[in-house]
């Protein structure tokens, strides 16, 4: 196995400046992140050229999707007289998803900067970011950026001597992980509850106010400065041919240094543990997410999966948020599933009869054989349920809740038969938590079975 | 005797309308309101900010606060409780000071989180949703908080308290409880529930120093970079994936007796690479 060294592996571009003074200035952003160079760069070009030199690039939607950016900029209908508007979705909720918060928080200039040109791009001259509203430290930071960029003449009226005028509204969620869903966030942020629209329309033809909408992923739209300023074939040298560029890869759990880690797409769980000091000292790889909790989990078969929409795809799950959750074999798979699907019933939007009616249902199993109070039939009811809520739900929550299920029924049915015929959890919740080695007098506690996991609901 | 003496009888009749807000307070308000639905092309986007502005006045969504929202947007009150109720981080009763919320989503709860709440919970003498009798602390157990990297989290004024404990989260609420100040770990110096959800309604805080608290983040966020920079992160020297493999060879890990007093891993415990090269077998045979 060949393995380079960290410095060659990584390409920090939108964390390149995380450890400098105060980041999340307009100075710092300026002076060495080469700030709004790609913003200049854009207002010399036409927005036509904009929209092809992103397409071009071959940027594609980090927030889950990995729809081609520029492609969304360009379905925008041009010459319609309707006002046209690009919103930002910072809701991140997706369970494991750490990415945007953390890049919002040390570098919200590389955001703004980014919705510049591509409100540039689209003709839009009124943008939105819709940002969870439960991280008031991202909230401040990002206000104070916006207030900024309008005071050094980046926003607001005639931007640079271009003629060209752009607002920005910063509007804070109020807790919904289905707002994440594009198009109910743009019902909730039309002041409503947020559920899903049917579609078509799609947000392109009637979004935002009925008019032609983009919403992007705050990492897309801050990965866009770069790509003015460099050039595509710059962006193109990084990753593959179709999933190209840079990543922020988002490493949590059971392992050594958790935590932001930006890659060319492609790059391996396996490279990403060696570097980083693997899994925690003492204990194995068991179970792992690609990107949140709805992608088909992983196991140790699949290190070397390229982590990129092809690679992870062909695997059978999905790059999702590059979100690598890491779990060791202290950890319970039937806890963390059903721990997962009461996480997916409480935030059902309740518009739908398959994910409202069927997430009830499934958590209703999933505690059942949790508790050692399952039967063998329940588990081929619970993928009967998944079966009928899998591409039958209005919305992506829907099909989400079942990835957990059905892939840890796929590699771990075991363990699932192992609670029906104990009658209880094999597992200690104990020695799972980060305290556990740090705790214990002695190790063999943490061994031996126990039925009242206290903790659980 | 049925129970129907003690119940009160209802009569069919419709519920009164909401007292109004005070009109000082009202006037202050609709000014506040004005400027934030300023900010919209069409003034019902601006319901969640306002639904945070009169939580900020009260502490939480009272049936004034919904009439107020609804005077202000030409909306019923009925629609305006339909959303105000969607959204979880609209508090329906009066709630403490501090609203401290413990992620037991499943990598936090597996992580420890589930402990932390548990502890919590009886540290406080209070359950799920409820308030100290001071009137100091709510808890809530709350979902992800694209905090994973520093799991186990919890939130305190939706501020980052991040790679708690339970001894850690104990003391927090016995800091906030007793009035000290305290500073997340990403985040400015805690202020109050209502103050909080002012900023949230779209008002910027203003405290000196706020916004350059605490930096740019904590060892994961730099996590990367350091590496990309050459420089090695903690229990990097040795240490490669534990592949199943070679699982049968570290079986007298963690877990028995004298764990705790094991020898360190070397890179003799790593058959792949082995340190010496006389000694092709390595010296693993414990």
């Amino acid at each position: 196995m060949t393995t380079e060294p960290p410095e060659k592996l990584l390409t920090p571009v939108l964390s390149a400046t995380w450890d400098e003074h105060h980041p999340w200035t307009l100075d710092t952003y300026r002076s060495r992140a080469d700030g709004y160079r790609g913003l200049s760069a854009a207002l010399r070009m036409q927005p036509d050229e904009v929209i092809a030199l992103v397409k071009d690039a071959g940027l594609r939607g980090r927030g889950g999707a990995g729809f081609p950016t520029g492609m969304k900029w360009q379905f925008i209908p041009q010459g319609d007289g309707k006002p046209h508007y690009l919103v930002v979705n910072a809701d991140e909720s997706e369970p494991g998803t750490c990415k945007d918060i953390p890049l919002l928080f040390a570098n919200p200039h590389s955001l703004i900067e980014g919705m510049v040109i591509a409100s540039y791009a689209i003709r839009c001259n009124h943008a939105f970011v819709y940002l969870r509203g439960e991280v008031v430290p991202v909230l401040r930071r990002l206000q104070a950026a916006v207030a900024e960029a309008y005071a050094a003449g980046l926003l607001g009226k005639d931007i640079q001597g271009s003629g060209f005028d752009l607002d920005i509204t910063v509007h804070a969620g109020a807790g919904a992980y289905i707002c994440g869903e594009e198009t109910a966030l743009l019902d909730s942020l039309e002041g409503r509850r947020g559920q899903p629209r049917l579609r078509p329309p799609f947000p392109a033809i009637a979004g935002l106010y009925a008019c032609p909408t983009v919403v992007n992923n705050v990492e897309s739209i801050a990965s866009v400065p770069a790509i003015l300023h460099r050039g595509k074939e710059w962006f193109r040298s990084m990753g593959s041919e179709k999933s190209p560029g840079f990543t922020l890869y988002s490493l949590s759990g059971h392992v050594t240094n958790p935590g932001q880690y930006e890659a060319p797409l492609g790059v391996t769980l396996r490279q990403l543990l060696e570097m980083s000091g693997g899994v925690r000292e003492g204990h194995r790889l068991k179970f792992w997410t690609p990107g949140g909790s709805s992608t088909p989990m992983f196991t140790e078969e699949h290190l070397d999966v390229p982590l990129d929409y092809e690679g992870v795809g062909a695997a059978g799950s999905m790059l999702g948020t590059k979100a690598l959750q890491v779990f060791d074999e202290t950890t319970c798979v039937v806890r963390a599933v059903t721990r997962w699907t009461e996480f997916y019933a409480h935030e059902s939007c309740g518009k739908c009869t398959p994910c409202r009616e069927g997430t009830y249902w499934l958590v209703q199993l999933m505690r059942r054989i949790e508790s050692g109070e399952g039967t063998q039939a329940d588990l081929d009811k619970l993928l009967d349920l998944c079966d009928n809520i899998l591409g039958r739900a209005f919305c992506a929550l829907g099909d989400g809740a079942t990835s957990p299920i059905t892939s840890s029924l796929q590699f771990f049915r075991e363990e699932y038969e192992q609670h029906i015929a104990q009658r209880g959890c094999p597992f200690d919740p104990a020695a799972s938590t980060v305290w556990a080695g740090r705790t214990a007098v002695n190790g063999n506690a943490t061994r031996q079975p126990v039925q009242e996991k206290g903790v659980l609901a | 005797m049925t129970t129907h003496e003690t119940e009160p009888v209802g009569l069919g009749m419709p519920a009164l309308p909401a007292p109004d807000f005070p009109a000082e307070v009202r006037a202050r308000l609709e000014a506040d309101a004005k400027e934030l639905i300023g900010r919209y092309p069409v003034a019902r986007s601006a319901l969640l900010p306002l639904l945070h502005l009169v939580q900020a006045e009260e502490g939480y969504v009272s049936r004034t606060g919904i009439r107020f929202c609804a005077e202000q947007l030409e909306l019923t009150t009925a629609e305006v409780t339909a959303v105000a109720t969607f959204y979880t981080m609209y508090r329906r009763k009066p709630a403490g000071k501090y609203h401290v919320g413990v992620c037991t989503n499943t990598l936090c709860a597996v992580l420890g989180g589930d402990q932390i709440f548990a502890e919590l919970k009886e540290h406080l003498g209070i359950e799920n949703n409820e308030t100290t009798e001071d009137g100091a602390v709510s808890i809530e157990h709350i979902e992800c908080n694209a905090a994973c990297d520093y799991a186990p989290v919890m939130m305190v004024n939706w501020e980052f308290f991040d790679n708690q404990t339970p001894e850690s989260a104990k003391r927090l609420v016995d800091d906030l409880r007793a009035g000290h100040t305290v500073l997340p770990t990403r985040g400015a110096a805690l202020c109050t529930f209502k103050e909080t959800a002012r900023i949230l309604a779209g008002f910027p805080d203003e405290r000196a120093g706020a916004l350059n608290a605490s930096g740019a983040g904590g060892a994961p966020s730099l996590a990367g970079l350091r590496l990309a920079r050459g420089e090695a992160l903690p229990g990097t020297g040795s240490a490669k994936v534990v592949s199943p493999r070679h699982e049968a060879e570290k079986s007298t890990g963690s877990g028995t007796p004298s764990s705790h007093d094991a020898p360190q891993e070397t890179s003799l415990s790593d058959p792949a690479h082995p340190a010496d090269p006389a000694d092709p077998e390595g010296s693993e045979g414990r």
